[in-house]
């Protein structure tokens, strides 16, 4: 156990409770919305896995969804819009014994921030990336998302929006995200089954979340009934597979906009090094998270002047 | 003018290696006990194009670039050369021996590669010899060097003849040559440099300049402000850089991202910009000692993450090179116009601190203050210079780094004293709490036992969470700012600003950033020929040293606010600042791509103490005070 960071890795048992706040704060969201199964979900898993709340740091971004951490237990940092990514992958590089996530909408995380989604994905942080899929912005009052369904209305897209929705599984996949689920808002065991993978999972999880807007979009019974791809028989493949998880990935996006929800794991490459592994075998990172160092006063710091001899 | 200086140009293309030669040449001045002053001129492009870099060297203190050069070694450019370029870049091929051959000073030194230039394609070149009394030696730079070795040789044959021509030994340069090479290509140079000596030496001479002769009273060393931002980094205990390549910026990130990982530390290269500063406020939450920075362009991207700094009180370094503008403006120039941009980018009432060192030392000290003052007091801090100071090399007291390191990460909490601290009723930290000590309220970071806490970009309560109470709102506003006022005493300890010249002078100078120590010069000049005038150099630019700007500007008559912009930046911020000056501050000002050079701001004095209204015959506009 780390000396200054005595809540990491600290073994005993957890309960669901630690991970909500002593002073509930009245949630913002709206009767019946879907952010509410991810709260309960990402408790369940946390307490699963045994994790302290003080080992958690859980970076959000703006939206109903950026509200997570509000009425979530741990170490927070409520970003901006789009930004949770850079701010939570730089905190695991900084200290990779910390259990980071990162969570934001569908506009947060596809549209605003879909460059750090990328580049997040490609690096393969080992850290879980939850996106609240609503298919439309809430917070904001209604407005047409990247998600949204082509033809969707709104007061931004009054003749109806003329985009196909992005693809966020496809996405994800070619980005080069190791670990890609699909699940639902309105099926609690497998949200936090599918949190608990993605946490453990050595690699940058992402879970397209599709919480129901019930204001502004969707209620609840419109996700229902789902599918779960490895339990139905209509659906066989390989999540080791690219080509065939890519396929059913593609389905699973047409799918949803037919009235088909369409959720579970889709993707998984176990084999491929994490980005703090890949560092670490070129000795671009210490074995040692850097924080500690700081807490450290036996640590020798090292000095400019010892480099000067090659300005002489 | 007399000639106690040598300065040395080397003109030739991008990619040809005139970097690297300066730099060993600039070394080399500077071991026979010289002063040393580069200042380096280049092209947005990867080959070819016009680049040049002046290697100014005397016996004593030099603060600027001078006023041309009288020492051309024309290299001829390897890229123009390609025939099939030749009609896409016309008589690309003969600028180094062309371009800006008029500020060659009288009686000056002209060594071309003949086997590369030809002096028949210089328009009116032998007339303008004999008109400036040139002394010119062409040398076929380039069969020389392929006799003893590679082509690419030729700029060590192009020095040995500079050494042949103003009497300078071979020594330090032969040291040089063996620190960073060895076999058959040390042999090779070594051969190339004897042979043009030896060929120069056994021409006519009818030239006077000589190198001059110098001692130093201790070792120095040869540093950039690149260096000197990047090794103040190191001794605070910085070890995390995140960035995306711009020029000039990427000079400073490319020192600390090649030093970094052999001590541990951790530099990464991301997606764009905003990206960057993000992940610096990232590491820096997660306990890190963290930095970003970039250039004008890049910086622009940090606005919301530099806003988000501030709002969570996460310290943060931040350096801003800044180049011409607007947009992508000149890249490789430099100018001073991205000073409103640093102090005002970001919604709402910024809470930042700025700094502009004007040299390589300024740039050590200031980056230090910077990390300092952004650990002590949670707030990000911008180091602010451009693409002169960037890549400027000069030299320094070895000793000038024999620092202590300060790793410290201000009020920041141990696990134990956070068993002692704030918290509210239900156990959660109170990581902002309303009334504190210079409104400085201590820290924790995530994995530590009893400090968890929520940061948030929105006003937040005492333990972080969202809100909107306007006593609370009121109150960590008033608890922010406050923090800015105990910088601004903090910083009047530390004194940054420089007051130099004629202390009873009644006229002024006023810069900031890289064009002090040209003012400096000029301010030098002006007093041996008899005149009368003092400068203030200003480093800290937020929070502004009013009461240090006010006692300058009151004990003159009039002040020359001298500044690379073309909207007088500067001159707005100290009249905003101070208030009630406007009447006593004209503009020296010069947006052209190229810094001052002493000369143009002693014509700009000479002009205003005649009565003004005269436009400069330089590239520069001089612009009244308020209501002359």
């Amino acid at each position: 156990m780390s000396k200054a960071f005595s809540a990491i890795g600290e073994e005993r048992d957890v309960e669901r409770d630690e991970f909500t706040p002593g002073i509930e704060p009245q949630p913002t969201w709206c009767p019946g919305c879907g952010d509410f199964g991810v709260l309960k979900a990402l408790k369940g898993a946390m307490a699963e896995l045994g994790k302290d709340p003080e080992e958690v740091l859980l970076c959000t971004g703006i939206g109903c969804s950026g509200k997570l951490n509000s009425y979530f237990e741990s170490y927070g940092f409520h970003t901006i819009h789009g930004r949770s990514l850079p701010v939570a992958r730089a905190a695991k590089v900084a200290n990779h014994d910390l259990e980071v996530v990162a969570a934001g909408g569908d506009g947060d995380g596809y549209g605003i921030g879909g460059n750090h989604f990328t580049h997040s994905a490609r690096e393969n942080h080992d850290m879980t990336y939850i996106v609240f899929n609503n298919e439309v912005f809430g917070l904001t009052k209604g407005q047409t998302s990247p998600t949204s369904p082509k033809g969707h209305k709104s007061k931004t897209q009054p003749h109806g929006n003329a985009k196909d929705p992005v693809r966020p599984l496809s996405m994800s996949l070619s980005a080069g995200a190791s670990y890609i689920a699909r699940t639902a808002a309105v099926n609690p065991n497998q949200a936090q089954e599918i949190i608990v993978e993605a946490i453990e999972h050595d690699g940058f999880s992402h879970i397209d979340f599709l919480t129901q807007c019930p204001t502004w979009n969707k209620d609840a019974k419109q996700y229902v009934p789902y599918v779960d791809v490895q339990e139905s028989d209509d659906y066989d493949f390989d999540v080791t597979d690219r080509r065939e998880a890519s396929e059913m990935m593609y389905e699973t996006e047409d799918k949803l906009y037919e009235g088909t929800v369409l959720t579970g794991r889709y993707y998984q490459d176990s084999e491929r090094n994490s980005y703090q592994a890949e560092k670490q075998q070129r000795g671009d990172m210490p074995d040692e998270p850097l924080a500690e160092r700081y807490f450290d006063e036996d640590y020798e710091w090292e000095r400019s002047y010892d480099l000067i001899d090659r300005h002489k | 003018m007399t000639d106690d200086e040598l300065i040395w140009r080397v003109a030739g293309g991008s990619g040809d290696g005139i970097d690297s030669t300066s730099q060993n040449f600039a070394k080399a001045l500077m071991r026979s006990g010289l002063d040393v002053f580069t200042h380096r001129h280049y092209p947005s492009r990867i080959r070819g194009g016009h680049t040049y870099v002046e290697i100014r060297a005397k016996d004593g203190n030099v603060t600027s670039r001078g006023d041309g050069y009288n020492f051309l070694l024309a290299l001829g450019d390897s890229f123009a050369r390609n025939p099939s370029e030749h009609a896409v870049y016309g008589d690309e091929e003969v600028k180094p021996l062309s371009e800006n051959l008029d500020d060659l000073r009288e009686g000056g030194i002209i060594v071309y590669d003949e086997g590369l230039l030809d002096v028949e394609d210089v328009p009116n070149f032998e007339e303008r010899v004999e008109e400036n009394n040139w002394h010119v030696y062409p040398l076929d730079l380039r069969a020389l060097a392929k006799e003893h070795g590679r082509e690419v040789m030729r700029n060590t044959a192009g020095v040995g003849a500079t050494a042949a021509l103003v009497d300078m030994d071979l020594e330090h340069i032969e040291d040089l040559m063996s620190d960073a090479m060895g076999g058959e290509i040390l042999e090779q140079n070594l051969e190339v440099l004897h042979d043009a000596y030896e060929q120069v030496n056994a021409m006519d001479q009818s030239h006077d300049l000589t190198v001059p002769t110098g001692e130093h009273d201790e070792e120095q060393v040869l540093v950039s402000g690149s260096h000197g931002i990047a090794y103040a980094a190191i001794d605070a205990g910085c070890r995390f850089i995140a960035g995306y390549p711009m020029t000039p910026w990427t000079d400073a990130y490319t020192i600390m991202t090649n030093l970094l990982p052999d001590m541990g530390g951790i530099s990464e290269q991301v997606e764009d910009e905003l990206a960057a500063a993000a992940m610096a406020v990232g590491a820096s939450h997660a306990g890190a000692k963290a930095m970003s920075g970039s250039s004008g362009g890049g910086f622009s991207l940090m606005s919301e993450p530099l806003g988000l700094a501030e709002m969570t009180e996460t310290p943060l370094v931040l350096l801003e090179a800044m180049r011409a503008g607007p947009s992508t403006g000149m890249p490789t120039k430099p100018e001073q116009a991205d000073l409103e941009h640093i102090l005002y980018t970001s919604q709402g009432d910024s809470h930042r601190v700025a700094f502009g060192p004007s040299d390589p030392k300024e740039c050590y000290e200031q980056t230090r203050t910077a990390f300092e003052i952004a650990w002590e007091y949670q707030i990000p801090a911008i180091v602010v210079y451009d693409q002169k100071l960037s890549g400027e090399y000069r030299n320094v007291d070895a000793s000038f780094f024999d620092r202590e390191p300060n790793p410290s990460l201000g009020k920041t909490l141990t696990e134990a004293e956070i068993e002692e601290a704030a918290h509210d009723a239900t156990g959660k930290f109170e990581r902002y709490q309303h009334d504190v000590e210079d409104g400085v309220s201590p820290r924790t970071v995530p994995g530590q036992k009893g400090g968890r806490y929520l940061a948030s970009g929105n006003e937040h309560w005492p333990t972080g969470h969202i809100a909107e109470d306007p006593d609370n709102r009121t109150a960590q506003v008033e608890r922010r700012l406050e923090k800015l006022d105990a910088i601004h005493e903090d910083l009047e300890d530390r004194d940054q600003q420089v007051v130099y010249g004629d202390e009873d002078a009644d006229f002024g100078l006023i810069a900031w950033g890289s064009q002090q120590g040209t003012v400096e010069e000029a301010v030098a000049r002006l007093n041996d020929n008899g005149n009368s005038v003092k400068a203030l150099g200003v480093s800290d630019l937020s929070p502004f040293p009013v009461e240090e700007v006010r006692a300058f500007v009151d004990s003159v008559d009039e002040a020359i606010v001298v500044e690379m912009s073309s909207t007088k930046q500067f001159r707005g911020l100290i009249q905003k600042e101070v208030g009630g000056v406007a009447t006593k501050l004209s503009s020296l000002l010069k947006y052209n791509g190229n810094p001052f050079e002493p000369a143009e701001i002693v014509e700009a004095v000479e002009i205003e103490q005649n009565g003004g209204g005269e436009q400069p015959t330089a590239q520069t506009t001089l612009e009244p005070a308020a209501g002359d």
